[in-house]
């Protein structure tokens, strides 16, 4: 049998999810759109799968969530809908309830929190409650995994009973007559689609342009409809939408009058606005959150992730040496020998040594989204951001960037819209990441040793400038006009639950062993044939007769105007795909010098001008194949490759703006 | 009066929520409809976005979405 799981924001949909799968559950997309699908079977029921729906308010179509939500329920393939609501804000969680109802698909209402109301005085009177709407309901904590058992009976026996909602009308007067006149005009219409007539009625009253035409109404039934819904606004005095809503809260809070005894003011919201007196306050919200940033960042990028890192660098170290002797001692042949150990193991390696930093990223981020911080980031933050065309819950993925781009990209999948992550994603690569300071500071050392510092802050500010600039061209061109509405919940602060850290966690760090072992495998292996290979697959003593060098000498004509048109500088760059650290090594290899003595013999290849000029290129350019690959799967092929031209576009413009401007000047 | 006008701390009931399209459905959909109770709870320390309190939730929109909310101080 197949549930689906759907409920608002907030209401505690995905502890529910955790508790009643555990850790039977994968997580995929819809298709089409980048919207997580997650799917598991129930404990101690194997044949019941449940599928986890985007947290929504509505159905109206009108954002992917939305859509995907609505047509995966009418694909038919549901056997019974569990909408999980939160005690302590029935009203509003209701909404999406009657619209549910109106599907006309078997359901059980899960009321979550229902504990927690009690403990603040109030409760609901679930039998009448019941009776009232029409849906049997089952009153659980999923936080306690209370009521958890009996949610999964009712829900299996409504489903085995294919036991419809019992009440379909909630409205009254004018509104009553319209959806009444509509749907029985439009029955056969919609039988033909398997839709609910009452269904297609309400929406087409909302104005739901796209169903009209799934539904091939006649120009003569739309005229007809049309009609109707005028009648009915002038009855209501209120516009389509806005009678419609009414129409549901008024029985609402009918419902909620005669069967919800109101909890006085909750602990929990008293314990929320005084955290806030602090952490959305005047004076402390943006010294509080930079302070949190700041220990998130030096825990992660500090002692714990290096600590871990460097563990886990010694643990695949010694893996690999272990393999790489029982290789020589089997006596493998020597271009395998290499291909395994030069090429997959230290490319899959050096890839995989991101893997704590981005464990323990997700261990902090999302404590601060389950905890709720991460909606007051959004709303302390939104102001600045929003001239950007984008909303405050950008603003953390940014900020990681300036750690590592692979996490920063991963964590956008929480931002609201498409349009809002894709930008954010095209954006993050200007924050100039870790992996980049090595770069910086051998040039530092080389040619600016006494104003390494200035030349640190000039790159960072430089890349978060030019990010800034795109912004305003993208909101100004290919975004332009689309209204990004922030209209958002703003919850209770809860304690984060360890089992949901916990399997984030776990997911995003499966999610990236899939990538290390697939796209960015692939791409070590063609960069090891491209370095220790020539044309006639010959494999070289030199890399300076390696195919890569020979593609770093057929491009570095590019790079003459900003200055560094030597090949091995463009081979470096090249290199730089795989890993931004390995321009450095690269360089070293290709100078044939030892890492210690680079600065000095980088003097032979550039001069300060034209160093710099190598340095605002590398910033800008192309992220590296483990970013690539996340973007991939956040955005898409098509928005990756936008973001590679792009980035490999806007490095040379300011590299060559700086080089010839520089040597105008001087 | 619009939302954006009241002083933090202020109740209100609502009377119009103006405008169109998804935000104006998304707000109608969060229970800002009229003759609802709304209060003022609190303003970002950038002054925008706000943070109101309806139907015993907190739900934040921005100043320039508020302007299109009338309504009538209790």
């Amino acid at each position: 049998m197949n549930f689906a799981l759907i409920g608002n924001q907030n209401s505690g949909k995905t502890t529910l999810f955790n508790q009643l799968t555990g850790s039977n559950q994968h997580v995929g997309n819809f298709p089409g759109v980048t919207v997580d699908k997650k799917e598991g079977t129930i404990i101690g029921h194997p044949d019941c799968t449940l599928v986890d729906l985007p947290g929504i308010y509505s159905l109206s179509p009108y954002t992917n969530e939305e859509i995907v939500t609505r047509d995966y329920l009418m694909s038919g393939e549901v056997d019974c809908i569990i909408n999980i609501l939160d005690a302590t804000n029935i009203e509003r969680n209701l909404y999406l309830t009657l619209q549910l109802i109106e599907l006309q698909i078997p359901m059980v209402l899960a009321i979550n929190m229902m504990d927690e109301m009690k403990a603040n005085g109030g409760t609901i009177k679930i039998n009448s409650f019941k009776d009232m709407i029409g849906v049997d309901c089952i009153p659980i904590s999923a936080a306690k995994n209370e009521g958890i058992s009996d949610l999964i009976n009712c829900v299996i026996r409504v489903a085995k009973e294919k036991k419809q909602p019992a009440r379909l009308d909630f409205c009254s007067g004018a509104v009553h007559r319209c959806i009444h006149g509509i749907s029985t005009m439009i029955e056969d219409h919609a039988q033909a689609i398997h839709m609910p007539a009452r269904f297609a009625a309400s929406k087409l009253i909302e104005g739901d342009k796209p169903l009209e035409q799934q539904l091939k109404l006649t120009d003569n039934e739309i005229d007809l409809i049309e009609h109707s819904v005028k009648e009915m606004e002038r009855e209501c005095d209120m516009d389509r939408e806005a009678a419609m809503a009414d129409m549901r809260y008024t029985f609402i809070e009918k419902l909620c009058k005669d069967t919800v005894i109101r909890a006085h003011e909750s602990k929990e919201y008293l314990r929320s606005v005084k955290i806030d007196e602090v952490l959305t306050g005047k004076y402390f919200a943006i010294p509080s959150f930079i302070l949190i940033m700041a220990a998130v960042f030096y825990l992660t990028f500090g002692p714990v992730g290096s600590f871990l890192s460097d563990g886990f660098a010694a643990i695949i170290d010694s893996i690999v040496a272990f393999i790489s002797q029982l290789l020589l001692d089997y006596g493998l042949n020597d271009v395998v020998y290499s291909l395994i150990v030069d090429g997959i193991f230290v490319g899959v390696s050096s890839v995989l040594s991101f893997l704590p930093v981005i464990v323990v990223l997700f261990f902090f981020l999302s404590i601060l989204e389950d905890s709720g911080y991460m909606a007051r980031v959004a709303f302390i933050m939104d102001k600045p951001l929003r001239k950007l065309g984008l909303s405050g819950k950008s603003f953390v993925p940014m900020l990681i960037g300036f750690g590592c781009s692979v996490p920063a990209i991963m964590s956008t999948r929480t931002l609201s819209s498409n349009r809002d992550r894709i930008m954010t994603i095209l954006l993050t690569p200007f924050m100039s990441c870790t992996a980049k300071v090595p770069i910086y500071a051998v040039f530092s050392l080389a040619f600016f040793p006494d104003h390494a510092a200035q030349v640190m802050i000039l790159l960072y500010t430089t890349g978060i400038l030019v990010g800034i600039i795109v912004a305003f061209i993208m909101k100004s061109t290919i975004y332009k006009g689309e209204p990004i509405p922030f209209v958002m919940e703003m919850p209770n602060y809860r304690l984060p639950s360890p089992k949901s850290v916990l399997l984030l966690m776990w997911e995003k760090a499966k999610d990236f062993i899939t990538r290390a072992f697939t796209i960015i495998f692939l791409g070590s292996i063609i960069i090891w044939f491209l370095q220790n290979f020539d044309l006639h697959l010959n494999q070289v003593a030199d890399s300076a007769d390696s195919i890569l060098a020979l593609i770093g000498q057929t491009i570095s004509f590019i790079f003459k105007p900003l200055g560094f048109g030597d090949w091995r500088a463009a081979t470096a760059l090249i290199s730089g795909f795989t890993a931004k650290e390995s321009v450095v090594s690269s360089l070293a290899v290709l100078l044939q010098t030892t890492s210690d003595n680079l600065p000095a013999a980088l003097g032979t290849l550039f001069t300060p001008v034209s160093a710099y000029s190598f340095l605002l290129f590398t910033l800008l350019y192309s992220p590296c194949i483990a970013a690539i690959a996340a973007a991939k799967r956040e955005m898409g092929i098509k928005y990756t490759l936008v973001m590679i031209i792009m980035q490999c576009t806007i490095a040379w413009i300011v590299a060559f703006i700086f080089y010839q401007a520089a040597m105008l000047i001087l | 009066m619009t939302l954006d006008e009241l002083e933090v701390g202020e109740e209100a009931i609502i009377t119009a929520v103006n405008g169109e399209g998804a935000l104006r459905r998304h707000l109608l959909g969060m229970g800002c409809i009229p003759k609802t109770k709304v209060q003022l709870h609190k303003v970002a320390p950038m002054k925008d976005p706000i943070e109101i309190r309806l139907r015993g939730y907190l739900l934040t929109l921005r100043v320039e979405d508020a302007k299109n909310i009338e309504v009538s101080k209790l």
